[in-house]
């Protein structure tokens, strides 16, 4: 409560009804699909609840209804594991490139925005068709692997920028200086100064890569992944199943970013602790 | 066989795109010295520690380390160990493990570094935080823990780029007199970059002067002092006052300089002049006194008080003069307050004939990176 008696003005209000308005906005329908999720066995698509259960989570399981389900997921594990480590690990490298002006550094950087900003759905039936002309079978591992990095690398590579805009060059110099090789400075003080950067670039990666519609659309071949089969089954399914889907999902990209920033600040405090 | 500290750059030069930051430079450290390298900001001092380090290649020359050319030897297997001015310590590793670093490259077992790492903290007196991580340090802890992580590896030269830069005057005053002392209990050569004067004079055995790329100077200390070697000297060491004048005639062991205000002063010198030759002489300001008139006397210049500035222990009496740079008299505290002077007042300095130095070297510039 305001103890100073000060009176808030109109506009405050007025704000904090927008805020209000766009948390809603912004949460309401994530809680609204986790609450439908565990509708009863008799229940449908909306509201209200017909008893709760977690019904719908085991006949995405037993249920032949739905299509290769389990196979997607697991594909799009596989595609966002491997999109990880390799955005992690190019991007380690080239950000640590580009500290140096090298020749043609300026073409490559606009390369880089460049697939930023082209279109997913153009880039991914160019993708298509460029497999295609070349005589090689679409693979979820290979074209559609590439599709992603073209959207995981450009977003590594800028948070990289950041991490590395606070690492300071003289840390190389003085482990230079007291006599280590460069696979020691890497290994012992660059990768280490930079570990926990180098999670938060992975964890884009992984996200990015989990939830790509457009570029996977084209690319992955014979087999979907979860996203093109979620987006599937709006159009054929018509049960609480799809919230249940949902819930799932989110609760999976909920645990690896909670794990990713969790890993981050015990590094933290390792180093700030007393 | 040269002795192991023993410092030798001959002829070096280095270019960065175009720009020439240290200029053919010759310069000869004798193990065990303690030297500074003093200079504005942007006159090379760095970029020749750093090729002394090995972080920098010659353009051309060499450098030798205890008679053994190292011009091109790798930092960290020349003997040499680098104090970076920020410290540059590693904010991942404990105190202990930062000193220790340099032996797990090496491939020294995990027991006897540490045992090593701890006897160099307790050198520093800094044992008892060794399981600390710098960012826990204050300013002049790291210093110390950057101090220790150098000297683990028993350098025979120890280099330090600008070490007390980043700490307060109090702390400043105290790691200096610890710096002396360690180099002294370990007689080993450092070579200290500074760009302040009473820094270098209060620590060095030699101060190399440096200015635009070369060396103007290089001497003890005193020697530089008494006798600087040009103007731009003269005024970066401070303390002195810079006049120029003509050569009017020749006098036993001494030319006559006669300034454009017909003031004569009248200065030692061993070798002969040409008459109108154009010479800069010094004289110390602590050299001179204040007089109402001197009448016709050499080695005196009359001017009008500019300002007086109590400083405790003197008084500094700012005089405008004929001459271009600004006449300054530090006058015994008990000499001016038996006759204070103020501002406007007109009076005439005068000082003996030997105090006048004459200064051979032609750089004039003002020792200010911004003010040519």
């Amino acid at each position: 409560m305001q103890s100073s008696g000060r009176k808030r003005r109109a506009s405050f209000y007025l704000l904090a009804g927008f805020f209000c308005a766009f948390v809603l906005f912004l949460y309401a329908p994530m809680i609204a699909v986790f609450v439908l999720s565990f509708q009863g066995p008799a229940g449908g698509m909306t509201f209200p609840l017909r008893g709760a259960s977690t019904y719908w989570f085991s006949d995405l399981v037993t249920s032949s209804r739905y299509g290769d389900l389990g196979g997607a997921f697991w594909r799009s594990l596989a595609l966002a594991g491997a999109s990880t480590v390799l955005t992690a690990v190019i991007c380690f490298f080239a950000g640590l490139a580009f500290r140096r002006r090298f020749p043609g550094s300026g073409i490559v950087f606009y390369l880089v925005i460049l697939s930023l900003v082209v279109p997913g759905l153009l880039l991914s039936f160019g993708i298509g068709e460029m497999f295609q002309l070349l005589g090689l079978p679409l693979h979820w591992l290979v074209s559609g692997l590439g599709a992603h990095l073209s959207w995981t690398l450009p977003f590594g590579l800028l948070i990289m920028f950041a991490v590395l805009s606070r690492f300071d060059g003289a840390w190389e110099e003085a482990a230079r200086d007291a006599g280590a090789s460069a696979a020691q400075i890497l290994l012992y003080v660059t990768l280490q100064i930079l570990f926990p950067g180098l999670i938060a670039v992975a964890l884009f990666g992984f996200t990015l890569s989990y939830d790509e519609f457009p570029r996977s659309l084209l690319t992955l071949g014979a087999s979907n992944s979860l996203p093109i089969e979620i987006a599937n089954m709006t159009s054929s399914v018509t049960t609480p199943a799809l919230y249940a889907i949902g819930s799932l999902t989110t609760a999976l990209s909920l645990a690896v970013i909670v794990g990713a920033f969790a890993g981050i600040s015990v590094i933290r405090r390792h180093r700030e602790a007393s | 066989m040269s002795a192991k500290g023993e410092i030798r750059v001959e002829n070096v030069t280095k270019e960065f795109g175009g720009v020439t930051a240290v200029k053919n430079v010759d310069l000869m450290i004798e193990t065990g010295t303690y030297c500074c390298m003093l200079g504005p900001s942007g006159c090379g001092k760095t970029t020749l520690l750093r090729m002394i380090a090995g972080h920098e290649t010659p353009s051309s020359g060499r450098i030798l380390l205890g008679g053994k050319d190292v011009t091109t030897t790798p930092t960290g297997k020349r003997g040499t160990a680098l104090m970076f001015q920020n410290y540059a310590l590693f904010p991942h590793l404990s105190v202990a493990d930062n000193v220790a670093f340099s032996l797990k490259v090496a491939g020294v077992g995990a027991a006897d570094r540490r045992e090593r790492a701890m006897a160099m903290l307790k050198r520093v007196q800094l044992a008892h935080l060794s399981d600390r991580v710098p960012a826990q340090l204050s300013g002049g802890q790291q210093q110390r823990v950057a101090l220790a992580r150098a000297l683990v590896t028993n350098p025979q030269v120890l280099l330090l780029d600008e070490p007390l830069s980043a700490l307060d005057e109090f702390l400043r005053l105290r790691m200096r007199t610890e710096l002396k002392r360690l180099q002294s209990e370990l007689g080993i050569t450092f070579v200290h970059v500074t760009h302040t004067q009473p820094e270098a004079i209060a620590l060095a055995d030699q101060v190399v002067i440096m200015d635009h790329g070369t060396v103007e100077q290089a001497a003890h200390p005193r020697e530089i002092y008494d006798r600087p070697h040009s103007p731009y000297v003269a005024r970066f060491m401070g303390g002195q006052n810079v006049l120029f004048g003509t050569v009017e005639a020749r006098r036993n062991d001494a030319i006559v300089v006669v300034d454009p205000a017909g003031n004569r002063f009248t200065v030692p010198v061993l070798s002969g002049f040409n008459n109108r030759a154009q010479v800069a002489l010094a004289v110390r300001r602590d050299a001179i006194r204040i007089r109402d008139d001197a009448g016709d006397a050499d080695n005196a210049i009359r001017g009008e008080v500019s300002s007086v500035e109590y400083q405790g222990t003197f008084v500094k009496v700012a005089l405008r003069t004929a001459q271009k740079d600004e006449f300054l008299v530090y006058q015994n505290e008990s000499d001016y307050f038996a006759q204070p002077r103020a501002a406007g007042e007109f009076v005439t300095a005068v000082w003996d004939a030997r105090r006048n130095v004459l200064l051979a070297g032609a750089n004039n510039s003002s020792g200010d990176p911004i003010g040519e």
